[in-house]
């Protein structure tokens, strides 16, 4: 693994994860048709796929590209307020995440590969990025933790448990059609 | 991509960069013991102040916290609901003052000013054999990749609704996973036959 690919793989999936927080919103018909933002799909999938070592740099890589004022975070937002904002806190925890869903995934590299992506992306992809986003929520919106909690993360669990399982399912075809580029297995 | 950055030659385009960040982590710091009504409304009037002081164009730039509205709106509502109207309010304006203040610096510095403002911060990489100047090229590569991806994106679109008359659909993540994967191959395999990432020039560590 040269350096140079390790770069372009950090810039292409911070890219990743900035295009699918722009692309129109995905409405699923299993879900009663919610629209969910793909972004955090995106925050998993680089731990999925790179690792928690070029998965997390992909992430930190994007979040200062939105502090430099470009607008990619899901819908268009971005500049150095972000990080002011009420879900500054989620922004650490798809930092954190990423790392955790690398690490489970390489932990769990003799697994069937979904179940590892299930597992990695509900640890990582979830839990991590509430336990640091809704304490940060309840802090800046002046909110007791469990009013945080009833706002900020039991709305998003059902979406973000659907974005786990589509993770799931990209990571399994990419894992088929071209298993060199989950660097979690190999 | 359209950056937040609004040019022009206003005072505050002529502060430096990181005056500016260190006056905004300051700032932030400050304000923490100060929870009243009325200075937080005073921080939010000082801070539409300054955009105001650049003019119509940075009036119309006050916009980009919309996207944050509802989330406001949902903060304010919790609020009320417990029936605490002022501190909703207080809450409500401080976040909009910040998130503005922070704002005011990605409209007023370029963004070569503000990665130039910070690169001592990557000094330290330098132990882990990771140059500024990679920084900057990845920077740049993320840059470039996110209207591709978008593009991409948009073909594969346009190719379901011919198929299934519906729009959009997450059967079209794993191929556009797919399609993005490939296209990391080819331009790590441009940047190695042009000399990798740190160049010809110096040692040559790829």
């Amino acid at each position: 693994m040269s350096s140079d690919r390790s770069l372009v793989q950090i810039a292409f999936y911070a890219a990743l994860i900035a295009a699918l927080g722009l692309v129109p919103k995905i409405e699923l018909g299993l879900a009663g048709g919610i629209p969910i933002t793909a972004q955090s799909l995106g925050v998993m999938l680089a731990g999925m796929m790179l690792g928690p070592v070029r998965g997390g740099l992909a992430v930190a890589l994007l979040l200062f590209l939105v502090a430099l004022g470009l607008p990619f975070l899901a819908g268009g937002r971005g500049g150095i307020g972000m990080f002011y904002g009420p879900t500054a806190g989620y922004l650490a925890g798809y930092f954190v995440g990423a790392i955790v869903v690398g690490a489970i995934m390489q932990a769990m590299r003799n697994v069937n590969v979904v179940v590892a992506a299930c597992v990695a992306g509900v640890v990582g992809g979830i839990v991590v990025v509430h336990a640091l986003g809704v304490p940060v929520l309840a802090y800046k919106a002046g909110l007791t933790l469990e009013k945080a909690v009833m706002v900020g993360s039991l709305p998003f669990i059902p979406g973000d448990l659907i974005k786990v399982v589509l993770a799931a399912i990209v990571v399994r075809t990419v894992a088929r059609g071209l298993p060199s580029a989950i660097a979690t297995r190999s | 991509m359209i950056s937040l950055y609004m040019a022009g030659g206003s005072w505050a385009h002529k502060l430096s960069a990181r005056a500016k960040l260190v006056f905004l982590f300051v700032l932030s710091l400050l304000i923490i013991p100060f929870n009243t009504l009325w200075f937080s409304a005073l921080l939010l009037v000082f801070v539409v102040g300054l955009y105001g002081s650049l003019g119509k164009q940075g009036l119309e730039k006050l916009k980009a916290v919309r996207p944050l509205l509802w989330m406001m709106a949902i903060i304010f509502l919790v609020h009320v609901f417990l029936g605490d109207i002022e501190q909703g309010i207080i809450a409500v304006l401080r976040l909009l003052a910040m998130v503005l203040l922070a704002n005011f610096i990605s409209i007023t510095t370029r963004m070569e000013a503000l990665m130039d403002a910070v690169e001592p911060l990557f000094r330290p990489l330098r132990v882990f054999g990771i140059s500024p100047r990679r920084v900057s090229l990845a920077v740049a590569l993320v840059i470039r990749f996110v209207p591709i991806l978008l593009a991409v994106y948009a073909s594969l679109q346009e190719a379901y609704k011919a198929r299934t008359a519906r729009a959009n659909s997450w059967r079209l993540l794993a191929p556009f996973a797919l399609h993005a994967i490939k296209m990391t191959d080819h331009v790590a395999e441009a940047l190695t036959a042009r000399g990798g990432a740190d160049g010809f020039s110096g040692e040559n560590k790829s």
